[in-house]
């Protein structure tokens, strides 16, 4: 791939270089000289990222087969093109022939790529319907998209959780230097066994998404309204690391996809501890939580939720996206407040947070926005109250 | 080729400005396929030059990585908004531009067929460019969710997407006028004498581009208009809640889609066709061939739309199916690109900037070519979908593939719509800064595809830098080149050597039969093509 794509590069300033003679050499040296610092530090990668499952592996093997096939015609194709541009030219004084057509010669090159064609098409479908077999899983992961991170289900398993990313604002404001998986991160993967068969069942809940690991060869739109699945099968333990690769609005960069893959039993141990710290998720009953408390909480809530759209100084982003502060739900009583975070607005990007965080977090970020910035109402609001306005 | 047996210049000239009226008057009320040809380009190269600035702004912001100078939702304006321009706004009434000029020249037509009608497609155009361009500045800016306006993400916005959907209608009427225009003046305007077979390429192409626009267009018309029911008045065509389906949207808008892009290609093709055999001083090779590639191609795009919705994850048999028409796209092309050397194949070459500009068409469009080969692949397709090597492609077969056609089109022609030859050095200056920067800029986008960068984002994980640093060193010299093309287009309006009736000795064509610029009314008398 790297040669190819060098070498076709070499074909293409060789046939220019002729054509301008040596005024263009001097402005490719100055160019050449003014990208020198970023091409002599630069770790390139040219080519599709390094395949962590079987198909992944084929689809890779495939795209270097074809470009090579490319490369190969670009030569066949353009060599004659150089040629003539060099003896074919007025000022050496070569005479126009007069030939228009030549219906052997335009058969054959009708004929030929189609051939080539249906030599590609022949891996390729091979591959398609691999790819598009989920039968005989080991396990299926409920995969869901919102704006602006993913949930993950594992079904029949009653572990659920979400995946945010976990790059903090700071670095991204470039006030705090960026760590090596900038954007890439995540607090928490989804954690697969190597060697199974892992089936992915995908949704969105608000608009369209894409989940995407290029190492595993995946990438499939996660649709509100519709299940798709697909599959892989991880083949060495490790974090693979990827992107959704859908525009799903104003966080569409800021939602990484990771994926962690354990050997069979560390996923077995990882299984069992996560179904024990589910069950322990659950608020303590009838708990008080205190102010101080539950704006520590609430922070980390709207970090992670709010403040893509609200923004940091809660200044927001008017109109699509309100300020927090001085707003009116925050200024009136807890429970449209509360109603507001669990039901969302409708026909808005106000999302409906009550499937996706629990009653604490909600109190704890509904006290967060009334006591933050300069909102200043001074109440607290508990998991109970959260929990009477669900209904 | 083609010779008038009884020039008429003359007789034009008598004619010349007889019922026009001067100033503001004459460019709002004109019915001259000349005069509103001329508009149609001064405008095109308005939002050239405007779409091109935002793109500027987006390179400016993926220099480095984290969010320096734009938010999110305004780096999503950007993009969507650059892409919207840039095909209806640039590419587009561009090429009608050159419809408008040159079939009724090239047929020996007196004009267009409804000359009225051609007025009022131009003119609906700034003002549908007014209200796209508006958006920026109404509540909550303009539209973010990508030019190609995915629900449900498209039901989100403000009071700018119902502007856009207004404006797209706008456009979408102009297009639906000219392509009957163009349809009527082929069919019922040629010379006596120039059998279907006997017209120009680029007559040709044309022809069945507007075919493909009234086709297309009112699927698009229809699209949107769901798009607005569904933001305003309770119907539920993309949304799953009431019954409907997001991806449908995607359906309507691709079968729109993928036409036009080959409404942006074929009359490239066409103009290319023009401009080799006359710098290789040496005919069309292969043209029947061309004609038939042409129609199979348009034929083609209709039945591939679905190539841009691979990840959406349709049935095996669909990703086959339309993985199989897609790649039978590249036979048809390949014979032009195979036509078009074997037109410079032992002919008289020179190489004049027209000529720069189609030569690397031909490579650069392959290169495209050879991308969409490799995208049209459904398993590394799945790979690619959505990545920055989907944007090196379309900007190979767009920038490198239609606006440099385009360039190259107005530097052949000039001459002819002014009287002046533009200067020739700074014509060069002017090819090779584009055609280098642009694959500085472009190039490297394939690897970024390739390692894993998603399109449409803002900002990037580190291992992405290097190339988007020399893409934006690209894209910055890329724009400043352009300014060179509007001082030498300026300058030669304003004047230059005279240009005389044909200054490219290979031109056969019938304009060259007129003088430059040819008379407000040319082939009053039609020729008799022999």
């Amino acid at each position: 791939m790297r040669i190819a794509n060098y070498a076709d590069l070499r074909a293409n300033s060789c046939a220019l270089r002729r054509l301008a003679g040596r005024r263009f050499f001097a402005l490719l040296s100055g160019l050449v000289v003014t990208l020198a610092p970023a091409l002599a530090r630069a770790e390139y990668r040219m080519n599709l990222a390094a395949p962590a499952t079987g198909l992944a592996k084929e689809v890779y093997d495939l795209h270097n087969l074809i470009v090579w096939i490319c490369f190969a015609i670009f030569v066949v194709v353009f060599v004659p093109m150089v040629v003539a541009l060099v003896y074919h030219r007025k000022s050496t004084g070569h005479q126009p022939s007069a030939f228009r057509d030549n219906h052997k010669v335009e058969i054959i090159w009708t004929v030929i790529p189609a051939l080539i064609l249906v030599g590609m098409a022949w891996p390729a479908t091979r591959l398609v319907i691999a790819m598009k077999d989920t039968s005989k899983e080991e396990l299926t992961v409920k995969v869901t998209g919102l704006q602006w991170k993913w949930e993950y289900e594992y079904l029949g398993d009653d572990i659920r959780f979400m995946s945010n990313m976990s790059t903090p604002q700071e670095q991204i404001a470039g006030t705090q230097a960026k760590g090596e998986h900038y954007l890439l991160e995540v607090d928490r993967p989804l954690v697969v066994p190597t060697g199974r068969k892992i089936r992915l069942v995908l949704t969105a809940s608000d608009v369209i998404h894409s989940w995407w690991v290029p190492a595993l060869g995946v990438k499939q739109d996660a649709i509100p309204g519709f299940i798709r699945d697909t599959w892989f099968t991880v083949d060495k333990p490790g974090t693979y690391r990827g992107q959704c690769a859908e525009l799903c609005g104003i966080g569409h960069g800021f939602m990484p996809t990771v994926v962690k893959a354990l050997a069979p039993d560390e996923f077995a141990a990882w299984r069992a501890e996560q179904k024990v710290a589910m069950a322990a998720a659950v608020a303590v009953p009838g708990k008080i939580y205190n102010m101080a408390e539950l704006k520590t909480i609430g922070e980390k809530v709207y970090t992670t939720n709010c403040l893509a759209c609200h923004q940091a100084s809660g200044a927001g982003m008017p109109p699509a996206f309100p300020p927090l502060l001085g707003s009116k739900i925050i200024k009136g009583d807890k429970a449209g407040h509360i109603d507001m975070v669990v039901h969302g607005k409708p026909g808005t990007a106000m999302a409906a947070f009550g499937k996706q965080l629990s009653d604490l977090d909600i109190a704890a970020v509904v006290t967060y926005e009334r006591n933050h910035w300069t909102n200043a109402i001074g109440d607290v609001v508990q998991p109970d109250e959260v929990a009477t306005r669900r209904k | 080729m083609y010779t008038a047996t009884a020039p008429d210049a003359a007789a034009g000239d008598a004619h010349a400005h007889e019922h026009a009226p001067a100033g503001v008057m004459r460019w709002l009320t004109s019915t001259n396929h000349k005069d509103i040809g001329t508009l149609y380009l001064w405008f095109s190269l308005f939002m050239f030059f405007f779409a091109g600035g935002l793109a500027m702004l987006i390179r400016a912001e993926l220099f480095q990585p984290g969010l320096q100078l734009f938010q999110p939702n305004v780096f999503n304006q950007l993009t969507t908004m650059h892409g919207l321009i840039m095909i209806f706004g640039a590419i587009m009434p561009a090429l009608v531009g050159f419809a408008n000029w040159q079939i009724p020249l090239m047929i020996g037509a007196s004009d267009m067929a409804f000359p009225r009608l051609n007025n009022w497609s131009f003119w609906l155009l700034p003002a549908a460019g007014i209200l796209l361009i508006s958006t920026f500045f109404v509540p909550g800016g303009a539209i973010a969710g990508g030019w190609t306006m995915y629900p449900p993400l498209y039901i989100q916005g403000g009071i700018a997407y119902d502007i856009t959907i207004l404006a797209v209608h706008i456009l979408g009427i102009s297009s639906i006028m000219g392509a009957i225009n163009i349809i009527t003046t082929v069919l019922n305007m040629r010379a006596p004498g120039m059998t279907p077979m006997k017209m120009p390429l680029f007559v040709w192409t044309w022809l069945i581009t507007a075919f493909l626009l009234v086709a297309v267009m009112p699927v698009l018309a229809s699209a949107i208009t769901m798009l607005l029911t569904d933001r305003h008045f309770g119907t539920h065509f993309f949304d799953a809640a009431g019954g409907g389906d997001a991806v449908m949207f995607q359906h309507l808008f691709w079968f729109f889609g993928h036409p036009e892009v080959y409404i942006m290609i074929l009359p490239a093709f066409g103009i290319v066709s023009t401009i080799i055999p006359t710098f290789a001083r040496k005919p069309l090779f292969g043209y029947a061939s061309m004609v038939y590639a042409v129609a199979s191609i348009a034929f083609l795009s209709f039945i591939v739309w679905a190539h841009h919705m691979f990840s959406t994850g349709m049935p095996v048999g669909g990703q086959l199916f339309f993985m199989y028409t897609t790649m039978l796209i590249a036979v048809p092309t390949g014979v032009k690109v195979f036509n078009w050397v074997a037109t410079l194949w032992r002919g008289s070459i020179s190489f004049e900037t027209p000529m720069l500009f189609a030569l690397a068409f031909v490579i650069l469009f392959a290169i495209g070519g050879f991308s969409g080969v490799v995208l049209a692949l459904v398993p590394v397709d799945i790979q690619l979908q959505d990545t920055y090597y989907v944007v090196a492609h379309f900007h190979y077969v767009l920038f490198s593939g239609s606006a440099m056609a385009i360039m190259g089109g107005v530097y052949y022609w000039l001459p002819k719509w002014t009287g002046h030859l533009y200067d020739e050095k700074l014509g060069k200056l002017h090819f090779w800064l584009t055609s280098i920067a642009f694959n500085i800029t472009f190039f490297p986008m394939h690897f970024l595809g390739l390692a894993g960068m998603p399109r449409r984002i803002p900002d990037y994980a580190l291992q992405f830098a290097d190339f988007n640093m020399i893409a934006s060193v690209g894209g910055f010299l890329l724009g400043a080149g352009q300014l060179l093309f509007l001082y030498i287009v300026v300058k030669c309006v304003r004047g230059g050597a005279p240009a005389g009736d044909r200054p490219w000795e290979g031109a056969d064509t019938l304009e060259w039969t007129q003088t430059s610029p040819p008379p407000y009314h040319s082939f009053v008398t039609p020729p008799l093509v022999r």
